[in-house]
């Protein structure tokens, strides 16, 4: 069984964040994984986007062609990704930045205004960590356990606040459903 | 970890005493490693002013019996190329490392395999060869390493790591090796001062007298021959019975094992062929593991580069196509699945 | 009957290549005396480059690493990190040093690499056969500039030590001559101070050595030395350019 992701948004959303941190689950899940980035221009501001695979056997292309997830954080990332994934996948928007419509009917499509949520709770910079939580429940891929303790893998000890406050909005995204 | 974090990392922990090197997408996270890291671990960093002088300084470095390395990206390396053939005809270890990416001229940025000839067959003037190895994972990123320092002191020529900007972007598992501290003697020919103690050693490749240069080349090829009888490696991967053998090597090659999983799933008689040396090719395992195949399909990250080596080693008695993408475009495992479907005709 | 004048013992006792009124045997005896009056011939790496002055690792007594055309300062870079307790020293010609490795000197300069740099300005490519060099003069014939080197065309000579001088990393910059007795003590003092501060640590040190080329100048040896007084040093003043030691002292 693979699993394979996408994320794709602007730079400075914490795209590649989030990848790296659904890969330490599936590290911690003691699953193969491999977390392939977007780089040069894009992260000057730009789109950024990462390939994330969590399987049980060895991964062969890293590079995510037509992913059974995809988190899309703008507009272009959208419309950029929605068509190549798979039948039956599951697609989550923030829709507090993404204006365009799913037109497939043969997915799961979840519109979340993540970036209006993570303001009203006080959290701007978050809609990652949102949109992860509503994804991990939606998809059943990691528990609220694996999830802390990638968190506590990825983040340096000298920045250590930040786990709380990123498990609280991936809470806030799992409960949502 | 990052390919090119895991690539410093291997290189420190097998006693790499010093990198020089210059900044370059796709390989910066392997510099900004090594600065972070190798002072600590009692090296030297130092960033060059060039990709001409990086490479000198490693030559330098080298020359006094230390472990060097320098690692760029495809228009670096091209650069480097000149200090490259100097330290072949000074018979001096290094590892370089090519993290590659599309070209010709500045190219792109994204990962390609179009530097197989540049490492393989002309990585500077002048007859010399330099062992290359591609590895296709960030774990055999670090193995290769490891064996790279060791061939290289071996053999005493550099040796090249080629890999690509997806290598060296992605992030894998990885385990690491202890730090090794029983590192081989270079004392008989290092330049690193005699205290008046033995004869003056000199590191040179220039030898005026063309005899006397014909006979330095022919013992370094003695060298060369060993290394061929010694040194190849590949992975062979579903090719018993095989009619179909795809060859490919690094990150193309992952794109096709995952296609030939696929196919082989589907009961099409499809397997893969990686070479982990592209100098030495392993010729004899090729010959091997083709010989049940009909057809021979060459995947790279180029417009066919390795395709030659492939002909050759077959002796062209396997008919062989190609299919790649170039220009920093990753072929995809759907591509490549077709191109089965297209050669063997589906599952019979 | 007592010794009074011998060959130095890191001068190798093998026959040079050098052309006869070459000043590179001059200079690679002092070299050589600086080298055994400090008694470190054994804890010295030469660095030499492409040119006339490539064979010298035949001549100089410790280990010689040959560095590709105009690279030794990166290859001394290298060699001197590794090894921050050994004398690491470049013996390079004009074109070597000022033409296809500006970026190299220029650079090692401003990092303050702790290294002497040797620098025989001799106004032409003497191994392949008296092209111009970055430091021809104007208006002087080689075989690359038949007419005369035109400034309007082929550009104006280098002042090395003057553009080494303004980078922060160079302990010294001198330049001196091997014209006439008086000015061949003087570049002896001037390359041991060299060597003395690479001891002490101060950063880059460069001597800039005013020196012949008979063969190619198409002059007799006496001719060369009266070229070097006339022609060069007009254009190349002698002197200290920078000496950072000096100036420590001076402070004092």
């Amino acid at each position: 069984m693979t699993t394979e992701i996408i994320l794709a948004g602007f730079g400075g959303q914490g795209i590649l964040f989030t990848g790296k941190i659904l890969a330490y689950c599936g590290l911690m899940a003691g699953k193969e994984l491999s977390w392939l980035p977007s780089y040069g221009p894009e992260m000057r501001g730009g789109t950024a986007n990462c390939s994330v695979c969590i399987s049980d056997d060895p991964i062969g292309s890293p590079l995510v062609a037509n992913p059974d997830i995809l988190i899309a954080m703008n507009g272009p990332s959208f419309n950029k990704f929605i068509d190549a994934v798979k039948p039956g996948g599951l697609v989550l928007a923030d829709s507090s930045i993404v204006d365009e419509d799913c037109k497939r009917d043969d997915i799961t499509y979840i519109a979340m205004p993540a970036t209006n949520i993570a303001s009203e709770n006080d959290m701007n910079g978050s809609a990652n960590m949102i949109l992860m939580g509503r994804m991990l429940v939606e998809s059943d891929l990691f528990d609220m356990d694996t999830v802390r303790k990638a968190m506590e893998k990825c983040i340096p000890p000298k920045r250590a606040n930040l786990i709380d406050v990123n498990m609280k909005a991936v809470e806030i995204g799992a409960s949502s459903k | 970890m990052k390919g090119n974090e895991a690539l410093a990392e291997a290189a420190i922990r097998c006693g790499c005493k010093c990198f020089f090197g210059y900044p370059i997408t796709p390989q910066t996270e392997l510099s900004a490693y090594m600065a972070k890291r190798m002072e600590k671990s009692g090296g030297v960093f130092l960033q060059a002013e060039s990709e001409i002088a990086a490479i000198n300084m490693v030559l330098g470095a080298a020359s006094t019996g230390v472990r060097a390395m320098t690692s760029s990206s495809s228009p670096g390396v091209s650069l480097k190329a000149e200090g490259i053939s100097y330290m072949a005809g000074s018979d001096l270890p290094a590892v370089i490392i090519n993290v590659q990416r599309g070209g010709p001229g500045l190219g792109s940025i994204q990962p390609a395999q179009s530097d197989y000839f540049q490492a393989t067959k002309a990585m500077g003037h002048g007859d010399f060869h330099i062992m290359v190895y591609a590895p296709c994972s960030v774990q055999e990123m670090v193995d290769t390493v490891t064996l790279a320092f060791d061939k290289a002191d071996q053999y005493r020529t550099p040796v090249m790591i080629l890999a690509d900007g997806l290598l060296g972007q992605m992030m894998e598992p990885v385990t690491f090796p202890e730090p090794k501290t029983d590192l081989p003697d270079k004392s008989d020919w290092a330049a690193c001062g005699h205290e008046n103690k033995r004869e003056h050693h000199i590191i040179n490749s220039l030898f005026l007298d063309a005899p006397l240069l014909e006979a330095k080349v022919l013992e370094r090829f003695e060298r060369y021959k060993a290394i061929e009888e010694n040194e190849t490696d590949a992975e062979v991967y579903m090719c018993d019975g095989a009619e179909l053998v795809i060859t490919a090597y690094g990150a193309s090659a992952r794109v096709a094992k995952s296609a030939v999983t696929k196919a082989r799933n589907e009961g099409i008689k499809v397997g893969l062929f990686r070479p982990k040396t592209l100098w030495p090719f392993p010729v004899n395992e090729l010959k091997e593991a083709t010989k049940d195949a009909k057809n021979i399909l060459d995947v790279e990250m180029s417009m066919g580069q390795m395709i030659y080596d492939v002909k050759l080693a077959t002796e062209c008695k396997i008919p062989t196509t190609f299919f790649g993408r170039t220009g920093g475009v990753i072929p995809t495992p759907a591509e490549v699945y077709d191109e089965i479907k297209k050669i063997t005709g589906g599952a019979k | 009957m007592a010794v009074v004048f011998e060959r130095p013992k890191s001068l190798l006792d093998v026959p040079t290549h050098f052309c006869p009124g070459c000043g590179h045997g001059i200079v690679h005896r002092l070299v050589c005396e600086v080298l055994d009056e400090m008694g470190i011939i054994g804890d010295t790496i030469g660095v030499v480059p492409v040119g006339c002055s490539v064979m010298s690792y035949n001549y100089f007594g410790c280990d010689v690493i040959e560095a590709p055309h105009g690279r030794a300062p990166a290859v001394a870079t290298g060699a001197k990190r590794v090894n921050p307790d050994k004398i690491v020293f470049t013996y390079q010609g004009d074109g070597d040093l000022a033409a296809i490795g500006t970026a190299e000197t220029v650079h090692v300069g401003t990092r303050g690499e702790n290294i002497v740099i040797i620098f025989i300005n001799n106004t032409t490519y003497g191994m392949t056969g008296g092209q111009m060099a970055p430091t021809t003069l104007p208006g002087q014939v080689t075989q690359t500039t038949p007419y005369g080197r035109n400034t309007d065309t082929a550009g104006y000579p280098i002042r090395v030590c003057e553009m080494m001088s303004t980078l922060s990393g160079v302990a010294l910059a001198q330049r001196v001559a091997i014209d006439s007795v008086p000015h061949i003590r003087e570049a002896k003092k001037a390359i041991r101070k060299a060597f003395d501060n690479q001891v002490a640590k101060r950063g880059l040190s460069i001597v800039e050595v005013l020196s012949t080329c008979p063969t190619n100048w198409g002059l007799s040896p006496d001719k060369s030395m009266e070229f070097v007084r006339e022609k060069m040093i007009p254009y190349y003043p002698l002197g200290v350019y920078k000496d950072k030691a000096a100036e420590e002292e001076a402070a004092k």
